[in-house]
């Protein structure tokens, strides 16, 4: 099996290595040491044999107890040499029972190698890109490169590709949609020299633009609209993708891009706009479910950035790393938690509230919220004023008394203040009984009050206990009089409160039953009070003590949390519990007002999860995950860049996370401008010049044409990582321009394109499929970001058993909006995206495979969406004064169009016409489905005639490709 | 119904017909494509190429079986559960002698005895482990291959080493291979259908066509939801006639291959127009073939509840239609990866299979499917005898069972053994290469013969290896 991985790399290193050119190790010699020896003599120590490592220059080159393994110069010396050409089964390289052997040619790449002096080297992706001498610059130099290139295999570049293909073409790469007839017309009639670079231009200046780049990064982003997981509840996170579509318009260079997405709150005085990016790294799924253990989750969101960063700027695939030392690339298991201790300083943990969130107002919202809080805090203090002085009226006659003794059967903590109030802290039992014996001078006692201080403290605003719920409910009161040594019960009657709930009336404080009692919701935050009347008046000659048994039974700790009792000698039958002046009632009716709008204004706030990192004294300590187990803790590590990936690059002690960002896009790094030059390659020719696009490392493929990748990756860092200016460059080149069209003799020699022998031909992605469909029938909305929407898809897909989330199908414009803003559900994406090839935004994706399937055919010929799309182009083909088909053809192919291809499409208008003609039913059923309205000039079976005709246009390959 | 015995009926291409030619009347070319969909039988691919040949045209070999229906237990099932007992792990319990010191991909600890027992099943006396009571009565067609091994511990080379014959994830799967090989049966319905209750890891690169023409790719379908409409979404046209649909499908295939003649040749392309056309029939075929109501009350009692008896008995509707190749996927992930806690999931997992499988062996015997079908079950690899973390067991590729049954095969038999402990094949040990190279044969197709060529070389599923069994090959 192994010799298949080697006849498809000999295939490609006998194209490279000639007999004139030197070995060279990291092209022609490394892939196949690391296919065949570095599993035993590599990296990873827990397989290493014989103590022998072939992955490192200075221990293949030592000489050993056993011999020399490589002698530079000397083949017949070597080691290696011998034991690969042993015949003895016990001694031949690689080892029988490893099932790997080596060719002819792979023996003999070594032994030349090592006979020109053993040049070591590294994996050819981690040497620095080099943009060869005498090249020229920008897009001459492709067309140069890729020229020689094909020479050298009797091929040549293809003429270029008609200048409707190239509207079209270039409309659809750049921006996702498609060129207006009229917009090709007046391209292929330009005279100016320079009208390709003009359209262009046009075309990046769009925000379509970014809006069709921003896919290709949410795709990477894993983004999505919803946790995960089982549950798989929403979560917003659209205004991330809003920012990256701006950024992208922006074009907001990719080195400081990187620095936004990984480390936006670190910059210094990061702006909201730079915490928001942030949210790249939130877009792991987190598990709701119940009993999960959320360090768990927490901890594989860490790796799951470890991860993506690694692949989405380096192209390697650090999972392996994560139970073991990476077998083939230089990343040990400590390298990994090296740089999962970076990622594991924020402050977010897999909770259910997705904290911490970054919350978004608008200018106009953060300005109503400044002025509201002002408000707020004004009228707390006026009202508290006025509370005040309504209380000194009411205070009239009336003695504090001041406490002696207190007792908390829930244990609580009952404290007198100055103003002889009572404050109850500490421990919050559900219910309690507050036992109270309070100090009593002489005189007369005609009544008792009790008032129930409102207002903020340990963090509960109102008189109860209960932050959530701050009522009380005092459910009896029991008064007794100390007579001479003995506690003598006292009868109240007549009880009356300044305010009373439903249900809960002050007399049931006194009718001996504890389930009843006096409450007062809603108005739990306002100050109350209550009146109590002795039956019989007293008259004390010495001071005595009053004891009061306050019962408050109900739970919930609806419980007083600051209360004061005061006594009044009568006469009684005049009293008033407290009372609110006019003025302190409009002040808090004004200051309600103000806390509904304020909560309301916040409740609308989008609250978008963001990195945050930790203080600098609650950092969390790593440990190595052995085996990849969480709970299975092994060496401390702190965090760092992995050692050999470093390539110079110096982050100081205890990197962060912007040190990470610095790291990837500095000049030293030879990864992340091949892996990035390569990705926006393969978007434009719809395959990689590396195809695992996902993996630069040893195992991934070889390069087609090395010198053009690392021109390009030189070319976009030295542009200053302009994805703009890139592509200009990319897409000016005559190679790009090239004709797709294919000759039998280019099907023989390069079936797939991977020469890049012609232009590109593929069929189009999931959303530019949708969005060219939509414009064509003229019912695209243009709108811009927002939340995402939910265009029609077939029932019941949903099936979310916890939170009654629906999928309606939206009606109006948001039923035509670009794909970018179709809700992403991780378990059940819409059916368009799956069944072309679209992910479920659940782990990063580097790439979509592209596949075929009748399913697809299905989609476009059935989908309800696609019929809409028919009517639209069928009304616009009807609105047409001549040659109806004919537009409507050019306007779906933007090509002019055959006269053969027009009758086809006319019979066949004729003759479904007539079919609907004897089935008028049928044509019922088709207008409506298409969502139209039928112009006056026609009858109904005319215009299902153009339905049809327009869905056949929809359908033809043609339309549903790029090429 | 388009059953085995049909005769081909090529169907004369539109592209013969010719774009600028008399132009029949519409009416007629739309009663052709119509009319196809009652025969339904014809033949693409490189069959195609030996259409007046009839269906053996390509075959090297008198061919017993006409397709395959594949039951992958994707995760792994451990083979010392099932089919190959070894009494020898309870007196070594815990231990860890030589031949168990093995390196797998995690590390294990001492043996760890199956809990299961055994016992002779059928006239043949194989001997089926407890877990598998009714699959265990059909022991007597039963070839079961112990000795089974793959080159590599991990999932993801391992499940594209048993689906495309090597680790590389850029070649065709084997499915994509028949299909290619052997043409469709029916043109009604996709040749190559892969149900999965979700989304197995590796996902759409197991039934990728790679560099073999795209129609030839697996159409992936996730039989979890209960009716062909929700199966298949977008399976109806609520608003198009029967007819009108015709007209149309017939007219957009005719205008697309007029572009690929102005514009050269292009696989994708092609794949693409045959997708669109099976598409058009699937909207007849499919509401009926992925129908399991249509079944009788008898016959859905047989196969049991669950996703996995829906996907056997599917796997039988589409062998009854001229499906080539059918693979069923056990579960969504890799359910079968039993890391820790392994004989609770075992049971779990046998429970759910063991009545249907039993049931298809029976049903496609009743219905005179079997000898014609030939049935493959196994994982992309086994897992150890040794413990890992105390109740899991680890991936192996050492050693593990895979069987074969109907198609042609000796049934009642054991080929091959493991060590004392099951955990390497020993005797006569059977290379995922030689698995394909039988499967192959079995089919009459010669695994050294059955090549594409391809950027300058002569691809083969078996690479450059590969053996056929003959002694599981039924004389």
């Amino acid at each position: 099996m192994r010799l298949a991985v080697w006849i498809l790399v000999l295939w490609v290193v006998c194209s490279w290595v000639s007999a004139d050119q030197p070995v060279r190790f990291g092209r022609d010699v490394l892939p196949i040491l690391s296919a065949n020896c570095f599993s035993c003599h590599g990296p990873d120590e827990s397989e290493r044999k014989a103590g022998l490592r072939l992955d490192l220059e200075s221990e293949a080159k030592r000489v050993h107890a056993t011999g020399h393994p490589i002698a530079a110069g000397d083949a017949a010396a070597s080691l290696v040499v011998q034991r690969i050409n042993s015949g003895d089964p016990d001694l031949v390289m690689p080892p029988p029972d490893s099932h790997r052997t080596l060719t002819a040619e792979q023996k003999a790449i070594l032994q030349r190698w090592i006979a020109e002096g053993a040049v070591w080297g590294r994996h050819w992706s981690f040497e620095p890109p080099m943009a060869g001498a005498g090249i020229p610059a920008g897009s001459a130099g492709i067309d140069w490169l890729v020229e020689r290139f094909l020479s050298e295999r009797g091929l040549a570049l293809r003429e270029p590709a008609d200048r409707y293909t190239l509207i079209r073409r270039l409309s659809l790469d750049l921006t996702g949609l498609p060129p207006t007839m009229s917009e090709a017309e007046a391209f292929v009639s330009s005279d100016d020299p320079r009208a390709v670079e003009r359209l262009v231009d046009t075309l990046l200046a769009r925000e379509e633009f970014g809006e069709h780049w921003a896919r290709m990064w949410l795709d990477l982003a894993r983004y999505a609209d919803t946790k995960g997981y089982e549950k798989d509840l929403g979560r917003t996170m659209w205004p991330w993708r809003d920012w990256l579509v701006k950024a992208l318009n922006e074009d907001l260079p990719l080195d400081l891009l990187t620095e936004h997405l990984l480390a936006g709150d670190l910059l210094p005085h990061a702006t909201d706009e730079q915490r928001l990016a942030t949210a790249f790294h939130r877009n792991t799924m987190s598990n709701d479910e119940g009993g999960t253990d959320d360090e768990e989750f927490r901890s594989i969101a860490v790796k799951d950035r470890v991860d993506t960063t690694l692949q989405v700027w380096m192209g390697l695939t650090a999972g392996c790393a994560k139970c073991h030392s990476h077998k083939y690339d230089p990343l040990s298991i400590t390298d990994y938690y090296g740089l999962y201790a970076i990622f594991n300083q924020t402050q977010d943990a897999d909770r259910f509230d997705d904290a911490p969130t970054l919350e978004l107002l608008n200018e106009s919202q953060r300005v109503r919220r400044m002025a509201l809080q002002g408000r707020q805090s004004e009228l707390r203090s006026r009202l508290e004023e006025s509370r005040e002085s309504d209380a000194a009226g009411d205070d009239q006659g009336w003695r504090t008394l001041m406490l002696q003794r207190a007792e908390s059967q829930g244990g609580a903590k009952l404290q007198s203040q100055a103003d002889g109030s009572i404050v109850v802290s500490g421990s919050r039992p559900a219910e309690d009984v507050y036992t109270l014996t309070l100090g009593l001078e002489r005189g007369s006692l005609a009544a008792l009050r009790l008032q129930a201080v409102a207002g903020a403290g340990a963090g509960v605003e109102g008189v109860g206990r209960n932050p959530a719920d701050p009522n009380f409910v005092l459910s009896e009161l029991e008064v007794e009089l100390l007579v001479g040594g003995q506690w003598q019960r006292l009868e109240l009657v007549r009880p009356r409160a300044d305010f009373e709930q439903v249900n809960w009336p002050i007399t049931g404080a006194l009718d001996g039953d504890f389930k009843t009692g006096w409450a007062v919701s809603p108005r739990q935050r306002e100050p109350h009070a209550a009146v109590f009347e002795l039956s019989e008046p007293l008259q004390l000659s010495e001071p005595s003590e009053l004891r009061l048994v306050m019962r408050q039974n109900y739970g919930n700790s609806l419980t007083f949390r600051r209360f004061r009792w005061s006594v009044h000698g009568g006469p009684a039958a005049g009293l008033q519990p407290l009372q609110s002046s006019e003025k302190t009632r409009g002040l808090q009716a004004e200051l309600t007002a103000v806390e509904q709008e304020l909560s309301g204004l916040v409740s609308g706030v989008a609250r978008v999860p963001v990195l945050q990192a930790l203080a600098a004294d609650r950092q969390r300590e790593t440990r190595v995950h052995r085996r990849g187990n969480f709970l299975d803790p092994g060496d401390q590590v702190s965090p760092a860049l992995p050692g050999e990936l470093r390539f110079g690059f110096e982050a100081g002690e205890s990197p962060t996370r912007l040190d990470a960002a610095r790291w990837l896009m500095s000049a030293q790094n030879p990864l992340t401008p091949r892996v990035w030059a390569n990705r926006i390659w393969a978007r434009l020719w719809g395959q990689g010049l590396v195809e695992t696009e996902e993996d630069f490392g040893a195992l991934g493929a070889l390069p087609v044409n090395p010198e053009l990748l690392d021109f390009l990756a030189v070319q976009y860092r030295q542009d200053g990582w302009s994805l703009k200016r890139l592509l200009k460059v990319l897409v000016l080149s005559r190679v790009y321009a090239q004709s797709s069209d294919v000759t039998a003799q280019l099907q023989q020699q390069d079936p797939r394109n991977v020469l890049v022998s012609r232009g590109a031909r593929y069929r189009l992605s999931a959303e530019v499929l949708r969005d060219q469909m939509l414009s064509v029938s003229g019912r695209l909305s243009l709108k811009r970001g927002g939340p995402p929407v939910m265009p029609p898809q077939p029932d019941g897909l949903w099936r979310s058993t916890y939170n009654g989330q629906k999928w309606v199908n939206a009606e109006g414009e948001d039923r035509y909006r670009r794909g970018l803003y179709t809700y992403l559900k991780r378990t059940t994406p819409h059916p368009m995206g799956t069944t072309f090839d679209g992910g479920s935004g659940e782990v990063c994706q580097i790439r979509r495979i592209r596949t075929n399937t009748p399913l697809q055919a299905l989609v476009v010929l059935n989908d309800p969406a696609s019929l809409e799309c028919a009517g639209g182009l069928a009304k616009w083909m009807s609105e047409q004064s001549e040659r109806r088909v004919e537009r409507g053809l050019q306007r779906a192919l933007i090509r002019p169009v055959l006269p053969s291809e027009v009758a086809a499409l006319e019979r066949l208008q004729r003759d479904v016409q007539q079919v609907f003609a004897e089935h008028p039913e049928q044509s019922v059923a088709l207008l409506s489905g298409a969502r139209v309205e039928r112009p006056e000039s026609l009858s109904e079976s005319e215009f299902a005639g153009f339905i049809v005709v327009a869905s056949t246009i929809l359908n033809l390959d043609e339309f549903l490709s790029r090429r | 119904m388009a059953g085995s015995g049909l005769m081909k009926q090529p169907v004369p291409d539109s592209e013969q017909v010719g774009w600028f030619s008399a132009d029949p009347v519409a009416a007629l070319t739309r009663r052709r494509l119509i009319g196809c969909l009652g025969a339904g039988v014809g033949s693409v691919g490189l069959a195609a190429a030996f259409a007046d040949g009839g269906d053996s045209a390509l075959r090297h070999f008198v061919p017993r079986a006409r397709r395959v229906i594949h039951l992958f237990m994707n995760g792994g099932p451990y083979q010392g559960d099932f089919f190959d007992p070894k009494p020898l792990l309870q007196k070594y319990a815990g231990q860890r002698p030589p031949e168990a010191d093995l390196r797998t991909e995690r590390r294990t600890a001492g043996l760890l005895p199956s809990p299961f027992r055994f016992r002779p099943c059928g006239t043949s006396g194989i001997p089926v482990s407890s877990l598998l009571p009714l699959t265990g009565q059909q022991a007597d067609e039963l070839c079961v291959l112990r000795s089974t091994w793959t080159d590599n511990p991990n999932h993801g080379p391992a499940l594209l080493l048993m689906n495309n014959g090597t680790i590389l994830p850029t070649r065709p799967s084997m499915g994509s291979w028949l299909s290619w090989g052997l043409g469709s049966e029916n043109r009604n319905l996709p040749s190559y259908v892969v149900l999965c209750p979700g989304k197995p890891v590796r996902f759409s690169i197991l039934w990728t066509s790679a560099f073999l023409p795209g129609s030839h790719q697996g159409t992936y379908i996730n039989h979890s939801v209960p009716t062909p409409e929700k199966l298949i979404p977008f399976l109806r046209n609520e608003a198009a006639g029967r007819e009108m649909q015709a007209a149309q499908v017939e007219l957009i295939s005719r205008l697309n291959r007029h572009q690929l003649s102005r514009t050269g040749p292009d696989g994708q392309l092609e794949g693409r127009l045959q997708a669109m056309e099976t598409a058009f029939r699937m909207q007849f075929t499919a509401t009926d073939a992925f129908d399991l109501q249509q079944e009788t009350k008898a016959t859905r009692e047989l196969y049991g509840e669950g996703h996995f008896a829906s996907g056997c008995l599917l796997a039988r509707r589409l062998s009854e239609r001229g499906v080539r190749f059918i693979q069923v996927y056990y579960g969504d992930g890799q359910p079968w990866d039993t890391h820790s806690d392994h004989n609770r999931q075992a049971e779990t997992l046998a429970r759910s299979i063991d009545r249907p499988i039993a049931a298809l062996l029976q049903d496609l015997r009743q219905r005179g499917l079997l000898d014609e079908t030939l049935i493959l079950w196994g994982g992309e690899f086994g897992r150890t005898p040794t413990s890992e973390n105390g109740s899991g067991r680890d991936h192996n590729h050492y050693g593990f069972t895979t069987w074969l049954a109907g198609g042609g095969v000796r049934g009642g038999m054991t080929y091959g053994e493991t060590d004392d402990f099951g955990f390497r094949a020993v005797q006569d040990r059977v290379h995922v290469h030689d698995l394909h190279a039988t499967m192959l044969h079995l089919l009459g197709l010669d695994h050294e013969r059955l090549t594409y060529r391809y950027a300058g070389r002569d691809f083969r599923l078996t690479d450059v290896a590969g053996r056929v069994l003959s002694d599981v090959v039924g004389g």
